[in-house]
């Protein structure tokens, strides 16, 4: 492949390919996604070419394996294009049933097929209510491209948006544009990203910097990772057009070593970019430079915080400085540095192409566009969601994920990551945009939202992200790592049953001290679960720590077991399956749970029969009187009489 | 170098731009209490004893003022209730584990601390690192792991060359004792990060 010395180029080049690509032309499309690859997707894949081979459709049907598109919970998904036929579940033992069925005689495989509530069957992928009611614009062409294909990004439009910012605009015109669009920070904050590049071009020195925040780190949360590995270039482009318009020349790409496929499709795109003069020396002939250098982290959650990001970029240990002077004035190597996450630089290609008033369309007053969502926890359709900003929260998650599984009632919803905060059912209504959710006391964060059932217990919840962000709290300052870890004791011991009156008031004070005096954001939001959980749900503390009784029965110290001699038949089953032998009984005879041995481990509440349902769970009460060892069961009592 | 004026507990203040609030308020004979500051070495912000607050266009908030540069115009308030509650707080926090600051924590009105933990008569103001590696240039002691587990050890590599046999100038910084206690600067028994790695584990 010949550089593109010019727009013209680039032009003929993208022609070149759509006028060899044959839209009518069957193609098959298997996410290969971190989800899908781990249900099996590399080996569906396989199938469908020797499928297709077998079956004489070599050349006459294509096969692109894509990044994620987004339904995680039901792949391995395939996608059929022209038609857009959407298939999920799909097994290698499915796929010569699908060639033969769908591809050779155009009909569907019906049990394949998308069955919302009623049983209707749904063929097309944007017809499943899953991906009805989003948005896709930063997400979508995940499903058409093959990451590893840069031809695959410019038959789509791909670079468009670089060669106009390069050659139709000027750096202060598309500066001015991002500004206009209001584009916020996806990657925690919501600072406006506009005001930041402005700030980076306008801090006195000859280099700057540009820098993709790739360092997601919250637990259930995968967007930035699925957006660098299905469409990396998207990322790229928009980090050159910012670096055009701030007047970089480097660009750093901060990604996880834990996330390999993202890392791998990284370079290929970088190595295809160059090749294709689209990064490097005078990029499609324009006279501006700009390369990019892939910076591997090495697992800190703290490193995704911009100080500690840009200390690991010099090589140094990834921990916080003090920034009163921001970093974008005075950031890696103290020069000024505009750092941007994964989401907000593959927004910027489209708001160059589109303009800022297309963007400004989308969303509400203060927050503008979409946000990509990894929606998990107890809901029915798990997986990564884009939406306009401003849906409810009750739209994503009954309107699009399907609502709580196994008919549970909705609790509470986790936004923000670790540092975010739990919102509870009156706050369904909530349109989701930043100002929003701070001011309901979570954060928008990079866009994480568990979803929790009438199961779980909110102090518990508290104490798994605090414990979560005591372990990764770097610990340079006082309170942070030592008032986390307070804070971590005090939530243990009300778990325990060992509350104290008064724990909630003193979680709240030190709260107010991690919040106020820490140095960097993670200590000064680490206090947000702990917070919004006694703001939406102090019964429940109040519950463990005054009643010693866990309302969910989920703390291990505050629920007993015990059988209920009435309904109890003697199967055995749930002694057989105690794996600490706390169960005695023999046939006809009512079992018992010996109190003392229990581990509380919930199998025998689990294996009880529903139909028996004689294993209880209670809390917050003593545990009833076993009935005389050997005493006959109901039933047999019944025989005999 | 221009001259910087600013207003600290009431009193009219001028500084050299570049210094930090709380250098500018020493010099001026308002004492802010530090725990992690030392003047041969850059700020840290660590200890986050020497909060304040400042205000600046009819704003308030509070800042490290090791770490925040002087301004014209700005509004330092040293000891408000808030402030003083933020410093109660991290000197209660602090003396979980090294319970020998109690003296010091009792002039700022903590007399019956709350908490507990692991007592390792370390606040990791990280002075005896960083003098070590700014001032002295031989970079002995370093951090060894992270959050609750983050400890300051001593470089096998470093200390087995003799380097600390007669600097000692460690000791003398260290707000609780602690290194002066557990080294004579020809043993490191215990505080090495051989060692300390291998408690942890």
């Amino acid at each position: 492949m010949a550089r593109l010395k010019s727009p013209a180029d680039l032009e003929q080049f993208r022609q070149g390919l759509r006028s060899g690509r044959d839209p009518k032309k069957p193609c098959v499309t298997i996410c290969s996604g971190t989800g899908c690859h781990a249900l099996g997707s590399d080996k569906v894949s396989e199938a469908f070419v020797r499928e297709i081979s077998r079956n004489g459709l070599k050349g006459k049907v294509d096969v692109r394996r894509t990044g994620c598109h987004g339904f995680c919970e039901r792949g391995p998904l395939v996608v059929i294009f022209p038609q857009e036929t959407c298939y999920l579940g799909v097994k290698p033992s499915d796929v010569s049933e699908i060639v033969s069925e769908t591809l050779s005689a155009n009909r569907l495989v019906d049990r394949l097929l998308y069955k919302d509530g009623d049983g209707t069957k749904v063929q097309l992928e944007d017809e499943i209510p899953f991906y009805k009611h989003q948005k896709r614009i930063v997400f979508g062409n995940n499903t058409l491209i093959d990451p590893k294909s840069i031809e695959d990004y410019i038959a789509l439009g791909g670079y468009s948006a670089l060669s106009k910012a390069l050659f139709e605009m000027s750096p202060d015109q598309v500066l001015e544009t991002v500004k206009d669009a209001n584009l916020r920070g996806r990657g925690g904050g919501g600072f406006l990203a506009g005001t930041k590049w402005e700030t980076t071009r306008d801090a006195p020195g000859d280099i700057r910097y540009v820098i993709v925040n790739a360092d997601e780190g919250d637990p259930g949360a995968f967007m930035d990772r699925s957006l660098l590995e299905g469409n990396p270039h998207s990322v790229i482009e928009g980090l050159i057009i910012g670096a055009y318009a701030i007047g970089s020349h480097q660009g750093f790409v901060y990604v996880r070593q834990e996330y390999p496929l993202a890392v791998s499709n990284l370079q290929i795109a970088l190595e295809q970019a160059r090749k294709h003069g689209l990064l490097g020396k005078d990029i499609l002939g324009s006279g501006f430079d700009f390369d990019v250098v892939i910076h591997r982290g090495a697992g800190a959650f703290v490193s995704g915080e911009s100080s500690a990001l840009m200390s690991a970029i010099e090589g140094v240990v990834g921990e916080p400085r003090p920034k009163y002077i921001r970093t974008a004035v005075s950031g890696v190597w103290e020069r000024p540095s505009n750092l941007n996450n994964v989401e907000t630089w593959a927004n910027v290609p489209l708001i160059i192409d589109k303009g800022s008033d297309w963007f400004k369309n989308i969303g509400t007053e203060g927050s503008k566009g979409t946000k990509i969502f990894s929606l998990v926890g107890k809901v029915n359709n798990t997986g990564l969601v884009e939406v306009p900003m401003g849906m409810t929260l009750r739209e994503i998650i009954y309107t699009i994920g399907g609502g709580i599984r196994n008919g549970k009632k909705f609790k509470a919803v986790q936004t923000g990551g670790p540092s975010g905060g739990c919102l509870p059912e009156s706050l369904l209504d909530l349109p989701v945009d930043f100002d929003a959710l701070t001011k309901a006391g979570s954060m928008m964060g990079s866009g994480g939202m568990i979803v929790m059932d009438e199961d779980t217990c909110m102090v518990d919840v508290a104490r798994y992200f605090t414990e979560f962000l005591a372990d990764e709290s770097c610990g340079k300052c006082v309170p942070c790592r030592a008032g986390i870890e307070q804070m971590v004791k005090i939530l243990n011991r009300i778990c325990e049953g060992e509350g104290k009156t008064g724990d909630i008031e003193l979680l709240e004070e030190i709260s107010e001290v991690v919040r106020a005096a820490s140095l960097c954001a993670l200590g000064q939001t680490a206090p947000n679960p702990v917070l919004s959980t006694i703001k939406y749900f102090r019964d429940e503390y109040a519950a463990h720590i005054d009643e010693k009784r866990c309302p969910a029965g989920v703390c291990k110290a505050l629920v007993s077991y015990y059988i209920d001699a009435d309904k109890c038949t003697a199967c055995g089953i749930c002694r057989r399956e105690c794996p600490v032998e706390a169960i005695s009984g023999e046939k006809n005879v009512v079992h018992i749970i010996d109190q003392d041995k229990c581990i509380k481990c919930n199998t025998c509440y689990e294996v009880c029969p529903t139909r028996f349902s004689a294993v209880r769970k209670i809390s917050g009460e003593p545990v009833p009187a076993s009935p005389p060892p050997g005493t006959q069961v109901a039933r047999a009592k019944g025989k005999q009489e | 170098m221009k001259t910087v004026r600013l207003k600290i507990d009431g009193k009219d203040v001028e500084a050299k731009e570049g210094m930090t609030v709380l250098e500018a308020a020493r010099e001026a004979g308002i004492e802010i209490p530090t725990l992690c500051y030392h003047e041969k070495l850059a700020p840290y912000g660590a200890c986050r004893l020497c909060t304040v607050e400042i205000t600046k266009n009819n704003r308030s908030r509070l800042v490290t003022s090791c770490v925040y540069n002087v301004e014209d115009g700005l509004v330092v308030k040293t000891n408000t209730p808030e402030v003083q509650k933020i410093r109660k707080m991290l000197l209660e926090l602090m003396l979980a584990s090294a319970p020998i600051l109690s003296d010091f924590a009792k002039e700022y009105g903590v007399d019956a601390p709350r908490f507990t933990a692991d007592v390792t008569q370390c606040i990791l103001c990280g002075l005896c690192v960083r003098y070590c590696a700014e001032v002295k240039g031989a970079n002995a002691i370093t951090f060894v792991g992270r959050g609750v587990d983050r400890r300051i050890a001593f470089v096998d590599e470093v200390v087995s060359t003799g380097v600390c046999m007669d600097c000692r100038q460690c000791f003398g910084v260290c707000p609780t004792g602690k290194i002066p206690r557990e080294t004579d600067g020809a043993s490191f028994e215990g505080i090495t990060v051989r060692d300390v790695l291998a408690q942890s584990k």
